[in-house]
């Protein structure tokens, strides 16, 4: 095993002065359940861990006037188990009790979700995030893309953002907020995703230093929500396609619309365009198709992932029409 | 002369009855100690520096830098430079330490200078005119075909039509004998033509490995009311082990090994390990209580078995451990070959099969591989096959859970599948009509209709496409299948205790198959006891020598040892026995935990007060069965089963997700010793069999050589929720029990990649010909149609 420093401060201050300023050296250690992983795989290799564990503030879900305040230490089991986020947000709570497996869940973190790292096979066989060969040939685009990207994927980012709860926080318009060396901020969290262009970048707008604190999740009053998932096996697998959709009805037609998809692009990804084609229209299977090949429309599938743009079409129809369906 | 004969069902106490694992307690408690749990004193850790390139070089080597740290106890070289690497993840180097991280930090500082070569990974269609004749073969081709199980008379006509590369050696063929190579095979290749300038020719990938013909065929085509044609195949797919390859080495003293094995051949890793390490193969004790799945993979010590003990040699004799990493266990542990075929097959209107042609193609990894069995279990008259080896880097393949049967039952009874459907005709009544052309058409007109009944097939099943609600296709699919089985050759030694107590003694390993009860169950039920009355010694080279457990040849083997064992240990008894109850020992049985007398129940011993008769020494006895049929008077085991599958699929026509609803299998295996364990075993069958059939494939990078999905998140297994309701019915009675004991492993998994394609086929109305069935292949079949309709 590599050696490491580690270290376990107890204030999110004291965290952000033990992390290091450029990527590579120090790693943020909360469940594990990815990182460990990667460190075993010897995909990532700090210098240092900073274990944020001992930090009892990042714990644990508040509401207050923001909406509800879910800790970034809170394990998925406690959001999916919370009866407050059962309540006001069940399709967050059923996106929670889908991902991984019970055991995975006891330990994993929503931080650590929202900053999981991709789990395209060339990042962790350890050929790199935007992997090429010696001779600067593109691995994904030339190898074996079935599970790669289908949107935004002009390269040389061509993995999916792996996380399952991120598309319907997005479309909760959740916010992620983030403490560093240099004081607080708070993002809307589908700006927390970044495609990297070079090596050096990450998936995420964080800094190296910075460390989630919390996810903020407005009051949903008025939007119905849905989440819709495509995996091959009935459980513990990693989706082919996701789709979060909100929807404000106006009457029996849509007012507005948020519909966000994942496993599709190196970011969980927005959809305006099905967003704009679902306004003002019923929420039925017409408008639900139009608004899934709108979604799509821009698709540029790889050479082995055509079929991924059929899967997110359906995801997105039936996320819609379940949201119509269903309560909030 | 005892009367070894299985008992007829008035005389069975337990065999035949459905008696609960003897091993279950142990099981599920924890319990259980595999050789993954084993912990030796001061045992070091070992770890395998392996190549990152698919096919390389080896430059040099530098070890200096591992060797200086502290901890490190030994390091072997395994390949030297100059050495080809074949595959990504060989083997090149090996090191033991005080731990396992710092047995993987030296691995790391270990320096290897590689230099690349070109490499092949895919097994997509030769392009036309690539094949190659094949040349002289090597000692390498003729092992692959062996272990591919290529028929006999196949490769006797190979080495007879382009002789061999090599001169073999006395050594080669007293090895060859060891391993089981048929004396045909040896016979052909002592008298072969040698060419030795063979050797050094660089090889095509591709090798035109089988031609083969029968009969007409383009006449019989000519002739057919209707032929169908079609693409069809399954991918390569690896083992997966739930417990990785692996062992502990330690030399107890400089001329004495100790090993602790994940194996499924206890009693064959000594004479393995001591050539490599020059000692004699009594000095090797090999041990093994439980293992984690072999599935055929874990016949060998494998290299990195034998760098255990070279490393514990250099460590002065300290225990070394090396189970390999899951990435590894995928990589380099186990491939089943791949096999693709175009098939064209035709039919009279009735349905009667009377054309086969096929132009198959598949691997194996760099040996290549020989043709599947096709057409399978149907002798087509008319026949034209030719297969195409690919050889590439992919990694070696090992023999799965009957040996190329799966890939021949896709290839051939999707074909047919497709076939009835052009006839209109129900898949069920198109196989039963061409029945005649397989070798056990009585079992299968047994098996089919309860299967039917037990799958609703009458009522479910449609043309095909014409059951869609909604999104929702369902569908039925069939399939049969064969298997071999006859019983290994096996020793058994057996004791009868003045105190009561039973102890058996065999070199045997039960590979989760149940291999212990049987046993148990078979000298229970000879002495009236119950199964949990016999105390099990198995798993170690001090018992006496029983075979690999491979072939399904186990239970055969172990029941067939175990009965003239306790018979002859039973009638000993009795002989004491007799005086005390005034009868001649004919007179006695062993019923219900006593020794009494046949016309008078009432005058009984105790087992216990029947026991206390035999004095101070106890009862020994000690049964074999001969591999060989011929030698065993009576032969108590037997060859040939049958069986047939039933699939029933519900599928997303918008995603392409597949599930199975249900699966019924009805299997023969002869005489089943014990009906619950029986079927458990084809129910574990029919979860792998999903499981292939929807998602396991062994993925391969074109541009690094690399497996990309070494690990279990995304080569998919069969989880609790995709398994449906199973329903398993066993042949027996009449007809079934007298043929004696055969074993079960295999069979029951060979039809399920069949059955479940073929009910896709129904469901959907039209063929998704290679498996896994995978939403992307799925879509692409239903596009293809919409694309055809439109
Ligand atoms: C087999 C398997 C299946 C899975 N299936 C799913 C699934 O279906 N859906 C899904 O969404 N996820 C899935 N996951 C991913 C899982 O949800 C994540 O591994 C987990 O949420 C990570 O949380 P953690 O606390 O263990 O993070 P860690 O492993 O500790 O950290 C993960 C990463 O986030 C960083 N990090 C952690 N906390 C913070 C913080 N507060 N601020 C900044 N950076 C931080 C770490 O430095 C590290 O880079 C699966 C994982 C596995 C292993």
């Amino acid at each position: 095993m590599r050696a490491f420093d580690y270290v376990s401060p107890t204030s999110t201050r004291q965290a952000a002065n033990l992390l290091s300023s450029t990527w590579g050296n120090t790693e943020i250690l909360a469940g594990g359940t990815d990182l460990l992983a990667l460190m075993k795989e010897d995909v990532v290799t700090p210098k240092r861990l900073v274990n944020i564990k001992e930090i009892a503030d990042l714990r644990g879900v508040k509401s207050d006037s923001s909406g509800l305040r879910i800790g970034s230490l809170t394990t998925l089991a406690e959001v999916a188990e919370d009866a407050g986020v059962r309540e006001k947000y069940p399709a967050f709570a059923e996106a929670v009790r889908e991902a991984a497996s019970p055991q995975i869940r006891n330990m994993a973190t929503v931080g650590g979700n929202l900053c999981q790292r991709p789990r395209c096979w060339y990042f962790r066989n350890g050929l790199g995030l935007l992997p090429k060969d010696e001779s600067g040939k593109e691995l994904v685009e030339e190898g074996d893309n079935r599970y790669h990207a289908i949107l935004g994927n002009d390269g040389p980012a061509r993995f999916v953002s792996p996380s399952t709860i991120v598309p319907v926080l997005i479309a909760y318009g959740a916010k992620v907020r983030l403490e560093g060396p240099k004081g607080k901020r708070e993002l809307p969290l589908e700006k927390f995703y970044v495609i990297p262009k070079t090596d050096r970048d990450r998936e995420h707008d964080l800094l190296p230093n910075e460390i989630v604190t919390e996810v903020v999740i407005p009051a949903a009053n008025g939007w119905k929500v849905a989440h819709y998932e495509i995996r091959q096996k009935a459980a513990f697998d990693w989706p082919l396609a996701v789709a979060a959709v909100a929807l404000k009805m106006d009457g029996s037609s849509v007012q507005a619309a948020r519909v966000v998809l994942g496993h599709v692009a190196p970011t969980p990804w927005p959809s305006p365009q099905a967003e704009a084609a679902l306004k003002g229209q019923p929420a039925n299977e017409d408008s639900a198709k139009k608004a899934a090949d709108a979604a799509l429309a821009n698709a540029k599938p790889l050479s082995q992932n055509a079929y991924k743009v059929q899967l997110a079409r359906v995801a997105v129809k039936r996320a819609i029409l379940k949201a119509a369906g269903g309560a909030a | 002369m005892p009367d070894y004969q299985w008992p007829d069902p008035a005389h069975r106490t337990l065999i035949g009855k459905r008696t609960p694992r003897v091993d279950s307690p142990e099981k599920v408690s924890g319990q259980a100690r595999y050789t993954y749990d084993v912990k030796r004193p001061g045992m070091l850790y070992g770890k395998m520096v392996r190549s990152p390139y698919a096919h390389c070089k080896i430059v040099s080597i530098d070890t200096s830098a591992a060797e200086k740290m502290p901890g490190v106890k030994a390091i072997e070289i395994v390949q030297k430079p100059g050495a080809t690497i074949p595959w990504a993840g060989d083997e090149v180097v090996g090191v033991a330490a005080i731990d396992e991280a710092t047995a993987e930090d030296a691995a790391r500082a270990i320096q290897v200078k590689y230099q690349k070569l070109p490499h092949l990974v895919s097994d997509a269609e030769p392009p036309a005119g690539a094949a190659e004749n094949q040349g002289p073969l090597s000692l390498d081709d003729l092992g692959d075909m062996l272990q591919n199980q290529v028929p006999e008379r196949q490769i006797v006509a190979l080495i007879q039509e382009y002789g061999i590369s090599f001169k073999p050696t006395e050594e080669d063929i007293k090895e060859a004998k060891d391993e089981g190579v048929p004396d045909s095979v040896i016979e052909a290749a002592r008298n072969a033509t040698v060419h030795p300038e063979a050797a050094n020719k660089t090889k095509s990938n591709y090798i035109k490995a089988a031609t083969q013909s029968q009969g007409d065929v383009d006449k019989a085509f000519a002739e057919a009311d209707a032929a169908s044609e079609g693409f069809y195949g399954a991918p390569v797919i690896v083992h997966c082990c739930m417990e990785a390859h692996g062992s502990t080495s330690e030399w107890t003293d400089p001329d004495h090994l100790f090993v602790h094995m994940s194996t499924q051949n206890v009693s064959g890793i000594a004479g393995q390990m001591a050539e490599p390490l020059k000692l004699p193969a009594a000095n090797i004790r090999v041990h093994q209580d439980h293992v984690g799945g072999g599935f055929g993979s874990k016949f060998s010590p494998d290299r990195w078995g034998i760098v255990t003990a070279q490393l514990s040699k250099k460590a002065d004799g300290k225990p070394v451990r090396m189970m390999l990493e899951r990435d590894s266990e995928l990589e380099v542990a186990g491939a089943r070959p791949s096999a693709y075929a175009r098939v064209k097959v035709g039919a009279k209107k009735d349905g009667t099969l009377v054309a086969w042609q096929s132009h198959s193609w598949g691997t194996g990894g760099p040996g290549g591989g020989g043709m599947p069995p096709i057409p399978y279990c149907f002798s087509i008259p008319n026949q034209h096959k030719e297969h195409t080896a690919i050889r590439n880097n992919i990694g070696p393949a090992r023999a799965w859970r009957a040996p190329n049967h799966p890939q021949a039952c896709v290839l051939t009874m999707s074909a047919l599948d497709d076939l009835a459907a052009k006839l209109n005709m129900d898949p069920y009544e198109f196989f039963l009509k061409n029945l005649e052309l397989t070798r056990l058409s009585k079992i299968y007109r047994d098996e089919f209709p309860i299967a039917a009944e037990m799958m609703g097939w009458k009522e479910k099943w449609h043309p095909r496409g014409q059951n869609i609600s909604g999104n929702i296709a369902r569908g039925v699919g069939l399939s049969l299948h064969t298997w071999g089985g006859r019983g290994h050759a096996s020793d058994c030694d057996l004791s009868i205790h003045p105190d009561g107590s039973v102890d058996i003694k065999m070199g045997t390993q039960d590979i989760g198959t149940g291999t212990r009860t049987c046993i148990a169950v078979v000298a229970a039920d000879a002495l009236g006891l119950q199964a949990t009355d016999i105390k099990l010694y198995i798993g170690d080279t001090l018992y006496p020598p029983s075979g690999g457990s491979g072939g399904s040849t186990t239970p055969g083997g172990v029941s067939s040892s175990t009965r003239r064992a306790v018979v002859d240990a039973r009638d000993a008894l009795f002989a004491k026995v007799a005086p005390a109850l005034n009868v001649q020992p004919d007179d006695l049985e062993a019923r219900d935990g006593s020794v009494r007398v046949k016309s008078d129940p009432s005058r009984s011993l105790s087992w216990k007060e029947a026991c206390s008769k035999i004095g101070a020494t106890p009862i020994t006895s000690h049964g074999h069965n001969d591999q060989a049929a011929a030698k065993n008077k009576p032969d108590l085991t037997n060859s040939g089963v049958g069986g047939v599958q039933m699939a029933e699929v519900a599928v997303d026509t918008e995603t392409g997700i597949v599930k199975v609803t249900k699966m019924v299998a009805v299997q023969d295996c002869g005489l089943v010793i014990d009906p619950k364990m029986a079927e458990s075993s084809v129910l574990g069958a029919l979860v792998m069999g999903i499981s292939y059939s929807l998602f396991e494939e062994k993925i391969m990078d074109p541009t690094t050589g690399r497996m990309l999905n070494a690990d279990m998140e995304f080569y998919r297994l069969a989880g609790l929720n995709d398994i449906p309701e199973l329903k398993v019915h066993m042949m027996t009675g009449p007809g079934y029990d007298e043929r004696g004991v055969i074993g079960l492993g295999e069979p029951p998994v060979i039809s399920s990649g069949a059955a479940i394609s073929n009910a896709v086929a129904n469901a959907i109305g039209v063929r998704v010909g290679v498996i896994p069935l995978t939403p992307a292949k799925v879509l692409a079949a239903l596009n293809q149609t919409q694309k055809a309709g439109a």
